[in-house]
């Protein structure tokens, strides 16, 4: 696999690319306590964040969250009520958005529709005064690396839309800004293309080394390309992690219900040495979990378990902490796997996941059948907010 | 499963007939011999040859296109920049004033138009001909330019602009590379509006020309309030005819880059 | 700063040459007539300074709109011309509703054609289309030529320099600015909601007035504003169509400053005939906003 290079697990390895563990790196893009209002709207809330060269960088949140008012400030096309941002530690806030080393794919396209494919990804060199056989070589290069060299004379619309995306991509690259934007490349292709896109945009950002900030609200790009992602909602940054530490390791409700699938439990807590018990029921067993920050006792919280992390079994699994007696209610298939909601006598309902590894009418359970719960006291994370 | 059926058939052809047939009956008249407009005396085409021998005619023909040519490039460039204010420049001191005066005249019936510029004029003491006529036909013309070029820059995607900016253009290089270029259809059809306004106008120009300078209108106008004219019908075939021929290859010609523009993104979205 | 030039220019050439103009018209509706040059009184001195504004406005007053309120000559060319123009209104959305009906239900690759049809004299001169009529409605003209053939009438009627004439004009000049609004929104009419609409028991008639005819009202509205706005001050077709017998505020207008020579009298007309406007231009203004918003 062609890849960005990038970090796996919650604790990275020193040799991975993680610049925002090491406290030397410089970022590159520094938002400091940045606002911005639309009326009386606040889009941004007073967000601070660095963003550090090479990295892919990915803006994950629902419309209207601020994620593309975030990018066009970076972008110039909107400016912060208040705060600064920097880029190579110069402030860029009063530079117009024609001076900026920085280059935009948007969401539209937005391919000039009078120019050839050619000509749209000469226009930004063209702008430079560049002479014409630098200008030549550069577009060359582009076409190239986006494999559209026989596309060079076409106008946009004699393209397919695969194609369309590609000559967007080239013609923001063609300048080699430091930092490409890119609002919702992949949204306007079908899943099967944007599949594929996906690795070939990691592909390229590898190949040119440079800064990618991506905007999308498909959490499943998000995770797919990016070195780091951060979940917004209301103007605010809610976490700022990797893929897998948004995906294990969400400290917030608000985020381990935005990706992925989550069953959450809410309940109260009381400390046991190293471990929390969570009573979520009368005359049921507590969860029992691990916790890396302060709880009292009797604390309202909530736990949060995915899926793929609890097993269906006809017996409880002896090596795992916590079990749960349940009935099938309604069995999901999906083919590679199944999900399975199981209804607990205390009336809450749990969605586990099953990998089909064995034929359909070898299968083990159906509905109504009384089936147990199991998982570890590290499957799930205890949250307080 | 559309739903065509004889009642829809029959409205057609009535309304058409309705639409067609005056200009048609005035373009067989223009033929005839006779001098006495209701009674057919064989084919002739001396209407036209007395109508090409008639200086006052003529004179008023070139008076006309002057007008024509110049108010609507002026209307073009003025109306071409209201819009863009319109559309692109976001709220300033005045916009309501602004906007309102640039709806206003395209309600506002003529022989007020007229009135008022001709009352200005002589406010200013400026003397009436080609030039106060041109002054009238831009001021009205510019506003349905504008009217055109704005509907079509409202539908015009924004980010093409940003992208332009994007790139390294300034402002100004993104409006002459980008939009204006995109935009350019909807501008000639604004220019071939006012064309086609200042060409038709009489009551505005009845008010603001002097003696110095009739237009076409006017003459024909004085022409046949006093009845048919042979001349008058010989006149209005040929300005029917060039309307026509306009406008029918004007929609042959859209029609045909519709059909290869749909053509090619077939085939595009196929490879 | 090129904003501003950007900005300045258009803005400036339409208060010179709109919004002053209108001014002077509503200054001199409210002057007195003057055998001078220019006719009418008071001239305002700016010489004079704030004086001379005061003097000027002191002799400003009424009096053209009081004379216009007694002489029943103007009386009866408004209302004639309401009259005209509602009339002409409702005649040119019967003729236009079943075009426009018909072109949204005609096969796909007519349509270009019927609208480029429907257009095509909207760019033909307004002028000769009025004319056009004249030789079709005259005595001796065309249309009793053919009714007395076909047996139908034995005496000639008389329509040119009627108000039926003055009608027939209106309903054929405007008569595409009927059909194209009701057209746009009938194409945009979903074919299914018909047949859902069968589907749940209407008639084919019913299933036009209670679906296609209600969806299609902005359209109706958007075209007779199009129609009754300036069918009120139309001057051309009146003086070629109707006749001395005709009243219309547009012809007074033109008389009262060709022939008569009065300017504040026909500025005061201009004023009235305005006011009279103002209301279904509002109207019209309003309902394009409603139209635009429910479009989106």
């Amino acid at each position: 696999m062609a890849s960005a290079p990038r970090s796996s697990g919650i604790k990275h390895a020193s040799t991975a690319f993680a610049p925002w563990e090491d406290p030397d790196a410089k970022p590159l893009i520094q938002f400091k306590n940045v606002t911005k209002k639309f009326g009386d709207f606040t889009a941004i809330d007073d967000l601070t964040i660095d963003i550090y060269q090479r990295e892919f960088f990915a803006l994950l949140g629902p419309s209207g969250c601020g994620k593309t008012t975030l990018m066009r400030m970076l972008a110039g096309f909107e400016n912060p009520t208040r705060g600064q941002i920097l880029l190579g530690g110069q402030d860029i806030v009063a530079v117009p958005p024609n001076k900026r080393p920085v280059n935009m794919m948007f969401q539209s396209y937005a391919l000039f529709p009078h120019l050839s494919v050619w000509d749209n990804i000469a226009f930004g060199l063209r702008r430079d005064k560049l002479d014409q056989d630098k200008i030549e070589e550069r577009v060359a290069e582009m076409l190239r690396l986006t494999r559209l060299e026989q596309f060079a004379k076409r106008k946009p619309h004699q393209i397919s839309g695969g194609q369309r995306q590609r000559v967007a991509l080239a013609r923001s690259l063609a300048k080699a800004p430091k930092l490409l934007l890119l609002d919702e490349p992949l949204g306007a292709l079908d899943k099967k293309l944007r599949n594929e896109t996906q690795f070939e945009l990691m592909d390229i950002q590898e190949k040119t080394g440079t800064t990618f900030v991506i905007v999308t609200h498909d959490q499943e790009e998000a995770m797919t390309v990016a070195s780091r992602v951060a979940v917004m909602d209301h103007g605010k940054m809610i976490q700022v992690d990797t893929p897998a530490g948004i995906y294990e390791a969400p400290n917030s409700v608000y985020v381990a219900d935005f990706i992925g699938d989550v069953n959450i439990v809410e309940g109260n807590a009381t400390v046991q040495g190293d471990r929390v018990h969570i009573s979520f029921a009368e005359g049921a067993d507590p969860i029992i979990t691990a916790f890396d920050q302060p709880i009292s006792d009797g604390q309202r919280v909530s736990y949060a378990i995915r899926p793929e992390k609890i097993s269906v079994d006809r017996e409880p699994l002896a090596d795992r902490a916590n079990h749960v007696r349940g009935k099938i209610e309604d069995i999901g298939y999906l083919g590679d796997v199944s999900t399975y909601h199981v209804r607990l006598p205390s009336g809450g309902l749990i969605s586990a996941l099953m990998t089909n590894s064995r034929r359909l009418a070898r299968r083990d359970f159906t509905w109504d059948d009384e089936v147990w719960l199991s998982w570890t006291d590290t499957a799930g994370v205890l949250l307080t907010k | 499963m559309k739903r065509f059926s004889w009642f829809n058939a029959t409205s057609l052809t009535l309304g058409f007939v309705f639409l067609y047939m005056p200009m048609i009956i005035l373009v067989i008249y223009s033929f005839n011999a006779s001098k006495l407009v209701t009674v057919w005396a064989g084919f002739s085409t001396k209407w036209y040859v007395e109508l090409f021998h008639n200086e006052d005619f003529l004179a008023a023909a070139v008076v006309t296109l002057k007008v024509a040519v110049v108010s609507s490039t002026f209307a073009t460039v003025l109306g071409t920049m209201a819009a863009y204010v319109l559309v692109r420049q976001g709220r300033f001191h005045g916009r309501t004033l602004f906007s309102g005066m640039i709806y206003a005249p395209l309600v506002m019936p003529e022989v007020i138009t007229g009135l008022s510029l001709l009352l200005l004029f002589i406010g200013i003491g400026l003397d009436r001909g080609i030039v106060t006529i041109i002054l009238a036909h831009t001021t009205f013309a510019m506003c349905y330019v504008s009217v055109v070029v704005s509907s079509r820059l409202t539908t015009f995607d924004h980010s093409l602009e940003e992208a332009a900016l994007d790139l390294g253009c300034s402002p100004f290089e993104a409006f002459r590379l980008v939009t204006l270029p995109i935009i350019a259809p909807a501008i000639i059809s604004g220019w071939l509006l006012a064309f086609t306004l200042s060409l038709d106008d009489l009551v505005i120009a009845s008010f603001t020309s002097g003696p110095s300078a009739t237009t076409l209108p006017i003459k024909i106008f004085s022409a046949v309030r006093l009845g048919v004219s042979p001349e008058i019908n010989a006149l209005s075939t040929i300005m029917i005819g060039i309307v026509t021929v306009g406008v029918v290859s004007a929609s042959l010609i859209t029609k045909r880059a519709a059909v290869k523009r749909a053509r090619d993104e077939q085939s595009a979205e196929r490879s | 700063m090129r904003r501003l030039i950007l900005i300045a220019v258009p803005y400036l050439w339409l208060v010179a040459l709109f919004l002053i103009p209108f001014l002077i018209v509503l200054k001199i509706s409210l002057s007195d007539v003057a055998l001078a040059r220019p006719p009418y009184f008071p001239q305002l001195d700016l010489a004079e300074g704030w004086a001379g504004i005061k003097a000027f406005l002191s002799e400003l007053d009424f009096e053209n709109f009081v004379f216009l309120s007694t002489d029943d000559l103007y009386w009866k060319a408004y209302l004639s011309s309401l009259q005209i123009a509602v009339v002409s209104t409702l005649l040119t959305l019967l003729v236009a509703y079943p075009i426009a009906y018909a072109m949204a239900r005609a096969a796909d690759e007519w349509r270009p054609t019927l609208l480029m049809l429907v257009i095509l004299p909207f760019w033909t001169s307004f002028l000769i289309r009025v004319y056009s009529w004249m030789g079709i409605l005259s005595t001796e003209g065309v249309l009793n030529r053919f009714l007395m053939w076909t047996g139908i009438i034995s005496e000639p009627l008389i329509l040119l320099n009627t108000k039926i004439a003055v009608y027939i004009g209106i309903v054929y000049t405007y008569l595409p600015f009927m059909i194209l609004p009701i057209y746009s929104a009938l194409e945009k009419l979903d074919e299914s909601l018909l047949e859902a609409a069968e589907d749940l028991g209407c008639s084919r008639l019913q299933a036009f007035w209670l679906i296609t005819f209600p969806l299609s009202r902005n359209g109706i509205v958007a075209g007779c504003f199009l129609v009754f706005i300036p069918a009120i001050g139309e001057f051309v077709i009146p003086s070629l169509l109707g006749g001395s017998g005709t009243l219309m505020i547009g012809k007074v207008l033109w008389e009262e400053f060709f022939s008569n020579r009065d300017w504040p009298v026909a500025s005061a007309v201009a004023i009235i005939l305005l006011l009279i406007l103002i209301i279904p231009i509002i109207l019209f203004q309003r309902n394009e906003q409603k139209a635009r918003e429910a479009g989106r």
